[in-house]
């Protein structure tokens, strides 16, 4: 697999990354160095190996269905740029 | 039946699949302890996990977990032992984390089938591609302020279940008869209260169309519809635009369109064209979901009576009509107070008050099923009067109507009014004996075959005992006097 200057571009704008035109063929070679290197573990013969989840062999923790959380709405908004009567208040973003 | 577009070049089939969401009924969030109730003022119902504040890790809720599973059975669908949440990304300002946590290629629940039934009692089998949890964005609002749009979270991180159909449907009559099934099912099993206009349940709608016979056609996906009457009007218009396009020569192109329910069209979301590329993978803040034989045993052992059994049941078992067993099943409350009603009563005679009357009255006093004034004993009570010959039938619809008005019994209705019918035959004899003797002419009449006439006189009874005389009884005794 092997990334070119237009897929760098591509990826990077779904990500919301401004990444400048003239960096785009650098960071193609180096994320083709990378996938090159995670290739290398396609060699490795897996056929009787069971797929691994997770580092921890452990099963996920479950929640009891009970509200123990929220009811705090000026520590949710504190942060916000922009907010308007505990709602967060963004640029216009209608169709 | 299948929709038919006539177009200039022949007819079109068309073909839709659905994407339903639904709000899993649960306290809390999907993965967070925060609360769903709706309605609560803006970001009061937020965690810091719901706002995706940096650190901040997913908890599954064991109830999301339960309640689709239990969809999924009365789905009759495969349940997946083993599931895994990826997130879906994009960005968009009601989705903080920037990604939603979904299940991608492998769901918690797989192949399943739907039955629907169409107006013309035609029974068709839709099948369900798979039925996966994830969690719900917040609410962008864009009309309450000149400039910004504002952003509620609180259904930010509610658990929904995505249930997706087979391009199965053929018409705009069987989405809706899908969706209103579906809506039946999961309020029967209690996994989502199916409310429309509270966006518990929106549907995702895909159209295309095609030649008979012909291959899938290119789709178009209409996102967020919230009303069967939506739905409808969608697809209509969606499928007739599909083929102007197709018939003058054009191709079409796979896309998200928007409904406008004002203008009643569908139109592009071109911003929407590169949200496509959502870029799945596994999410590495959860371990698979894993359960064992024995959990999905013990959820199935505890499944309430479907609407397609309990339809079955009533038509065997208590011999009513396909079409009145049909109407009583749909609603979960409804059957729920049917069986009350029926219980050691006709159940035939139940169902056509509760379908009859006491619908009406419901509707005349802008009264639901959940705040009825008359309860199901007391309907009851009515029809063991009407039963017993206490009152007559038309008595009896006044009484439920009184009934309705002021919230007293039947029996004490009829006794203060005084509506005790008659049957003490010297009583309604007499009766007969004085209007024979006013009407003279008319029994002449009647014996030179004026038949007619003879609800005349039973009419004139009736009105002489002040409608409370009992017409079996009076028929039984005005036949003889008038024959002569």
């Amino acid at each position: 697999m092997s990334l070119d200057k237009n897929t760098v571009a591509k990826v990077a704008n779904l990500a919301r990354i401004r990444v400048e035109e003239k960096d785009l063929e650098p960071m193609a070679a180096e994320l083709n160095a990378i996938l090159g290197w995670v290739e290398q573990l396609g060699e490795v013969n897996t056929d009787d190996v069971a797929p691994m989840t997770s580092v921890a062999d452990m099963q996920m923790r479950w929640r009891q269905d009970e509200i123990t959380d929220g009811g705090y709405q000026p520590e949710i908004v504190a942060n916000a740029p922009s907010e308007e009567e505990g709602f967060f208040a963004v640029p216009k973003v209608i169709e | 039946m299948g929709m038919i577009i006539q177009g200039a070049t022949g007819d079109w089939e068309v073909v839709i699949g659905l994407e339903v969401h639904a709000q899993v009924s649960s306290n809390s969030k999907l993965f967070s302890g925060s609360a769903t109730e709706y309605g609560a003022d803006q970001n009061t119902q937020v965690s810091f996990v719901d706002a995706a504040m940096p650190g901040m890790l997913p908890v599954i809720n064991e109830m999301a977990v339960e309640q689709a599973v239990r969809t999924g059975l009365g789905l009759k669908a495969k349940i997946n032992k083993y599931s895994v949440f990826d997130r879906k990304n994009y960005f968009y300002a009601d989705l903080p984390q920037g990604y939603q946590i979904s299940q991608f290629l492998q769901p918690i629940v797989g192949e399943g089938t739907m039955t629907i039934e169409l107006k013309d009692g035609e029974i068709r089998e839709i099948g369900i591609t798979r039925l996966h949890l994830e969690q719900d964005a917040g609410k962008s609002i864009h009309d309450q302020h000149p400039s910004m749009t504002l952003v509620d979270l609180n259904r930010s991180g509610v658990a929904l279940m995505e249930i997706v159909s087979e391009p199965d449907l053929r018409s705009p009559e069987e989405a809706a008869a899908y969706v209103k099934k579906l809506r039946s099912i999961v309020r029967y099993l209690g996994t989502c209260d199916g409310n429309m206009d509270e966006g518990s349940m929106r549907a995702d709608v895909n159209v295309s169309v095609r030649k008979f016979g012909d291959e899938l056609g290119t789709r178009c996906e209409m996102k967020n519809l919230n009303s069967m009457r939506f739905i409808q009007q969608a697809i209509v218009y969606e499928a007739n635009r599909q083929v102007d396009i197709l018939e003058a020569g054009g191709k079409i192109k796979q896309e998200t369109r928007l409904y406008d329910s004002v203008k009643g069209e569908t139109r592009s979301m071109r911003s929407k064209e590169e949200a496509h590329d959502y870029r799945y993978f596994p999410d590495p803040d959860l371990l698979p979901l894993q359960f064992d034989d024995a959990y999905i045993e013990k959820i199935k052992a505890d499944l309430p009576e479907l609407p397609d059994e309990k339809k079955a049941r009533f038509i065997k078992e208590l011999k009513i009509s396909d079409y009145d067993a049909g109407v009583l099943v749909a609603e979960k409350e409804v059957a729920d107070f049917f069986e009350v009603v029926a219980k050691g009563r006709d159940a035939k005679l139940s169902a056509n008050w509760i379908i009859g009357d006491f619908f009406g009255n419901l509707k005349r006093t802008s009264n639901t099923l959940s705040n009825t004034p008359v309860s199901a004993d007391s309907l009851g009570a009515l029809i063991d009067l009407v039963k017993d010959g206490t009152i007559s039938n038309r008595t009896a619809k006044e009484v439920l109507e009184e009934m309705f008005d002021t919230g007293k019994d039947a029996a004490a209705i009829v006794d203060e009014k005084g509506l005790k019918q008659v049957s003490d035959t010297g009583a309604i004899e007499a009766a007969i004996d004085t209007i024979i003797a006013a009407n003279l002419d008319k029994v002449e009449q009647y014996r030179g075959g004026k038949d007619k006439l003879l609800g005349f006189f039973v009419g004139q009874v009736m009105k002489a005992t002040g409608g409370k005389a009992n017409p079996g009884v009076v028929n039984q005794l005005l036949k003889p006097k008038l024959d002569g």
